[in-house]
């Protein structure tokens, strides 16, 4: 167990390793530099940039360096687009208010999710099933761009329950309308992978003998039906983890969250290289670490692959 | 069951009715706070390092230059850092006397030499300042910024004693007052700047909150990127007993549709930019709250006149001719004025109209340059960024293919590649804009000149530019101007660039908020704006 | 289980026996089946007007007996545009769901079925692809595909205009062409892009399937891995299988419209659903019939085929013919 996650964790590495490689090339090849603003900065003073920031130097130079001070010193380096502004003081500003709306809405979208699935299956081919799943999709096809202005216009602006702009953590009511939010679609999705999930193991023959054997159906849910039934919602959390909480751009835009989103967005619009590794090996180092966790608890799910691990 | 629910709602109305308390704005007029939409978050608050307009809102609050911004006219000059300005018969040296007694935020006084400082600073070619060309008017400026002279002694800014600051230009600038409210005009405080590293330190801490100090009304009290920033009254300012307000805090309200939700919810007194699709329902149902002030932008169509066809000024003149520009500010561009030339309301400076909606001109000119009724017009595609403009292309292309019977494709493109293709002539026809830094012509039409960096059209002519070149060395005003009208008309008979509308400010904005009057520039001096914070009678 | 190795045929007459006994598939399918028809068939015909002529004298309208869902700022026939750009959004949907899928079940059913070091392998990489700066992917593939397929769809005009001088003929078919050229990419773009999730689910059932009695009997019986795998395996995967390809169809049909957005796809001022929604929002103050005439297809769709989709599921999972 320990061994495989050392072992998996040091995938990991090499995962982020080539991360950073193909971000720096592909960055590289963008047809717009750093320095190319809406009013023209004249081209000897964006030569000078380019010098005092080694962007004239070889590219091995410039590949070798970022990767020796992150390594090295944890130093991510500076923003050309913030004109110099620390690439680490831009991150510990905006994660730890992007995990926090990650962390809620997964946690909303499991509780919402996980039990209409379940019941949904349970009650197969029922009005309630129909229902439940109708909502669901409704909260696909619903995107958060449409979804939110219209909670916020009526939750926010004509009921005055929540501010409709803003992000303070102290304040319980700034959270409300971008977690709920940002939580449906992934609801959504956790629902109908659930119901699947459940409906797949209650059509197996363990089930149609304990049932022949006239144990009640809600007992044979919880206690055979639930494990197997979430493997599906399983494999799909580990990755959703990853995208929830390295920030969403439309729920930041919408409700004006100071996420990790709208920097990500940006700094690739002005080739902001180093803000670009910054997100890029944070959002790798979730999604590595999102699904060991979800591998982990896809192995615990299925009984017949813990003894394989 | 239905009592149940009869109780559940109960409890929920009372709950909800509790949270009825007052709206952020009410809060705030207590304090005296003003909550403003900025727009988006500063890059920095380096007045050296930055361009933006969203930047100079803050930076106007933390600073204060030699002239200040009068709250109800543009052409108004107060005295704010220098009390009276003087110059020389043919405008190319200016004195200023400097307020004596006024202090920096940390009690520090604002001396002549931190003015020096800043222009050195801004000019060093280390620093690579990206707006530097603000600072060309003064002599040797240019010569200094490229390496070129080593001795900054040599560039024409002197002070002389603590109090008088002496600036030689190198041309005739009678409009100099004017430039000097722009940002990069302001001081800084040396001893601050060098505490945190040299003059040419690019990435220093000196203006993080704490470290930073201005001579503005205002000193920065916090900032958290995306989320706000806010400034308190700077008990050291010298004017600090007219100072009506306790704080300003910015938002960074990128979406305008966001923003005009919060200031109806009461989260803030005055928005950025109204959507142009709200503006006939806020004229509908909130009068009370919509401005509509004129403002120094343009917007036009950028041809790219390297590309056969669009190389005719014929082929341009009737592109131009045939664009019903009323239709599009009722349509896509609600607020907005229709452009008859380049240049918006500058005050004394009026251009001539040359462009208007003339089909059967435009459709003649189209036939004599042989593309009789769009025949044979090669295949081209209009270039838009990813942000608002998607209907107005829409809209002109529509207008195009109608008129003059030519379909322009439209190409979208994300922000990074659009600037980009511009820069490189990567393009055939753009919607693109201008916002004005002063009112003078000289900030619409110096840009059409060769090698400006902000041409971006492949066109040049020596005529147009002998014309500016006569102006800049005319000591007389009212000749100089007659010369830019030439020029501009001049630019506008070849058409490069196609105007279409002139740009408005579209806001809402509380009525409790005092002494805000249109202005041109939109630099609304934080210092003398005032928060009613009674309830107006109906 | 037995079922599995029995003939197709009695299994699908079998399946659909089932699927016509679930009323709520049924009506999905016939719902699904009518909007997917008007969507092909309805901009032939003249019944709808042009999407992108615009008449700014009645800008904004209401709907009413002349304009159903009414018109856009600019005086554009949303009843028309709606059905235009269905055609694009189901075009959009079906291929780019069929490229992610296909690669998705392959990958991840490779990927559960291998060892466990091909298995690390294989899914190390789809972390890497998880962790990519998606909008520079986008940026990049524009930019590339762009020259590719101006230059393309140039052949393809020269080709069938080589016989004619006239400018309408060779903009007409330059009008037919260009956009379904330009859209392939796309297409692929997506597809290539989204499988990623489906891969991790199809091989978290494959590993728990691949475990079980039956396929260890396969085993021993000495059949290939190929039959096992694609035979007897994925079979018993298709409920995720289908539940996750409805749920692919809404992201990428949005996905759709950012990146046209983005310049990459689809052209202004061509319309799609995704599109019109998109621009639909802004407006939901103001022209609310903007947003809601292509939400209501958008999400009638979507609900028909997730209902359709749950009766397939059903009929096809080879176990519960025995109920």
């Amino acid at each position: 167990m320990i061994g495989k996650l050392i072992n998996r964790l040091l995938q990991g590495i090499v995962v982020l390793f080539v991360l950073y490689t193909l971000t720096f090339f592909l960055i590289r090849a963008l047809p717009y530099g750093p320095f190319q603003t809406e009013k023209a900065i004249p081209a000897h003073v964006i030569e000078k940039l380019k010098t005092q920031l080694g962007l004239d130097q070889p590219l091995h130079v410039q590949y070798i360096r970022p990767l020796k001070n992150i390594l090295l010193e944890g130093n991510l380096g500076v923003s050309t687009r913030l004109e110099g502004r620390p690439v680490n003081e831009i991150m510990a500003q905006a994660f730890p208010v992007s995990i926090h709306l990650g962390i809620m809405s997964m946690i909303l979208a499991i509780l919402i999710g996980l039990p209409a699935g379940v019941i949904s299956a349970y009650k197969k081919n029922s009005m309630i099933d129909y229902l439940l799943m109708a909502t669901a999709m409704i909260g696909l096809c619903l995107p958060s761009f449409v979804i939110g202005p219209i909670l916020a216009e009526y939750l926010g602006r004509s009921k005055q329950m929540f501010p409709v702009m803003g992000w303070d953590v102290r304040q319980v009511s700034t959270w409300g309308l971008p977690v709920f939010t940002l939580s449906l679609g992934y609801a959504a999705y956790l629902a109908r992978l659930t119901r699947s999930g459940v409906l797949d193991v209650l059509s197996q023959d363990f089930v149609r003998t304990a049932r022949a054997k006239g144990v009640s159906t809600v007992k044979i849910l919880v206690k055979h039906c639930l494990r197997g039934g979430l493997i599906p919602s399983a494999a799909y959390i580990g990755p959703a983890f990853a995208g929830i909480i390295s920030g969403s751009l439309v729920i930041e835009a919408v409700f004006q969250v100071p996420g990790l989103g709208r920097h990500f967005i940006k700094a690739i619009e002005t080739n902001d290289a180093n803000v670009i590794f910054g997100i890029v090996l944070l959002y790798g180092a979730l999604v590595t670490l999102g699904n060991i966790a979800s591998d982990f608890l896809i192995a615990w799910l299925n009984p017949r692959s813990r003894a394989q691990s | 069951m239905t009592r149940i629910s009869l109780y559940l709602i109960s409890i929920l109305t009372l709950f909800f009715t509790a949270c009825q308390k007052e709206t952020q704005v009410e809060k705030a007029n207590r304090e005296k706070i003003l909550l403003v939409g900025n727009g988006g978050d500063p890059k920095s608050l380096d007045l050296h390092l930055v361009t933006g307009v969203i930047e100079s809102k803050v930076i106007g609050s933390l600073f204060e230059g030699l002239v200040g911004d009068h709250p109800q006219s543009d052409t108004e000059m107060p005295s704010a850092a220098a009390v009276s300005w003087e110059h020389n018969a043919d405008y190319t040296e200016w004195v200023f006397q400097l307020r004596q007694g006024a202090k920096w935020s940390d009690g520090e006084l604002v001396t002549a030499h931190d003015f020096v400082f800043a222009y050195n600073r801004m000019l060093h070619p280390e620093l690579a300042a990206p707006y530097v060309e603000m600072l060309y008017f003064i002599k040797n400026a240019e010569a200094y910024n490229k390496g070129e002279i080593i001795d900054f002694a040599k560039v024409g800014v002197k002070a002389e004693g603590d109090y008088t600051l002496r600036i030689q230009l190198k041309e005739p600038v009678p409009y100099l007052p004017g430039v000097t409210r722009h940002y990069t005009w302001f001081p800084v405080p040396k001893h601050i700047v060098l505490q945190h590293g040299k003059i040419s330190d690019r990435f220093t801490e000196w203006t993080d909150v704490g470290n930073i100090v201005g001579n503005g009304a205002f000193v920065l009290q916090s900032w958290k990127m995306n989320d706000h920033v806010a400034v308190k009254k700077n008990p050291h300012y010298w004017d600090v007993e007219n100072v009506k307000l306790n704080g300003v805090r910015f938002f960074p309200t990128e979406n305008t549709y966001t923003e005009t939700r919060a200031f109806l919810a009461g989260q803030l007194h005055v928005t950025y930019q109204l959507p142009p699709d709200l503006v006939p329902k806020m004229e509908k149902e909130y009068p009370q709250f919509l401005r509509k002030d004129p403002y120094v932008g343009s917007r036009f169509v950028r041809v790219n006149v390297t590309r056969p066809a669009l190389n005719d000024p014929r082929v341009r003149m009737a592109l131009s001719l045939s664009l019903d520009r009323k239709s599009l500010c009722d349509t896509v561009l609600q607020g907005f004025a229709p452009a008859d030339t380049l240049s918006p309301d500058l005050g004394a400076y009026q251009p001539e109209s040359v462009v208007a909606y003339d089909l059967e001109k435009a459709r003649a000119l189209l036939a004599e340059a042989g593309y009789p009724n769009g025949k044979g017009f090669p295949r081209y595609s209009i270039l838009i960024g990813s942000g608002g403009t998607r209907s107005t292309s829409e809209a002109i292309q529509a207008m195009w293919k109608k008129n003059l019977n030519i379909l322009f494709d439209i190409h979208a493109m994300d922000y990074g590649s659009y600037i980009s293709a511009q820069q490189k002539l990567d393009f055939d026809v753009t919607l693109a804009g201008w916002i004005g830094d002063y009112l003078d012509p000289t900030t619409f039409l110096l840009m059409w000149t060769e090698g400006n960096g902000n041409n971006n059209t492949g066109w040049h002519s020596d005529d147009f530019e002998k014309l500016l070149d006569d102006a800049a060395h005319s000591a007389d005003p009212a000749e100089r101007l007659k010369l830019f009208v030439q020029a501009e008309k001049l630019l506008m008979e070849e058409q490069p660039i196609i105007p279409f509308a002139w740009q408005a400010k579209t806001y809402l904005l509380q009525p409790q908020v005092k002494n805000w009057q249109p202005l041109l520039l939109d630099n609304h001096p934080w210092s003398a704006v005032e928060l009613n914070s009674e309830k107006e009678a109906p | 289980m037995s079922l599995v190795i029995q003939k197709g045929t009695s299994l699908r007459a079998d399946a659909m026996q089932r699927l016509k006994k679930n009323h709520a598939a049924v009506l999905g399918m016939y719902l699904l089946l009518l909007i997917v028809l008007a969507a092909v068939i309805l901009p032939f015909t003249p019944l709808l007007a042009d999407p992108n002529a615009q008449d700014l004298l009645v800008k904004n309208t209401q709907p009413n007996q002349q304009y159903w869902f009414g018109t856009d700022h600019l005086g554009r026939d949303i009843f028309s545009r709606v059905f235009y750009g269905g055609r694009i959004s189901i075009a959009v949907a079906v291929l780019t769901t069929l490229v992610a899928v296909s690669i998705g079940v392959i990958y991840g059913a490779v990927a559960g079925y291998a060892s466990n070091k091909v298995d690390a392998l294989m899914m190390r990489c789809v972390d890497i692809l998880y962790g990519m700066p998606f909008l520079v992917v986008v940026i990049l593939l524009g930019k590339v595909l762009e020259n590719m397929t101006a230059a393309w769809a140039a052949d393809l005009v020269d080709l069938f205009t080589a016989d004619t001088d006239s400018d309408d003929k060779i903009n007409a078919v330059r009008t037919a062409i260009e956009p379904l050229v330009t859209m392939v990419p796309l297409f692929l773009a997506i597809g290539a892009l989204s499988w990623l999730t489906i891969s991790r689910i199809v091989r978290a059932q494959v590993q728990s399937i691949k475990k079980l009695e039956y396929i260890e009997a396969a085993r021993s019986l000495g059949l290939s891995h190929f039959t096992i795998l694609f035979r007897h395996i994925l079979p018993n995967c298709i409920g995720p299988i289908i539940v996750y390809t409805t749920l692919t169809i809404p992201g990428v049909m949005l996905f759709e419209a950012v990146l046209s957005f983005l310049g990459l796809g689809l052209k202004p001022p061509n319309s799609s659903w995704g599109v019109l929604i998109k621009e639909g929002a802004d407006m939901m103050l103001t022209n609310p019939w903007l947003l809601f005439f292509p939400s209501l297809f958008f999400s009638l769709t979507l609900l028909s085929l997730n209902f359709l989709g749950d009766g397939l599921r059903d009929a096809l999972d080879p176990k519960s013919s025995k109920d």
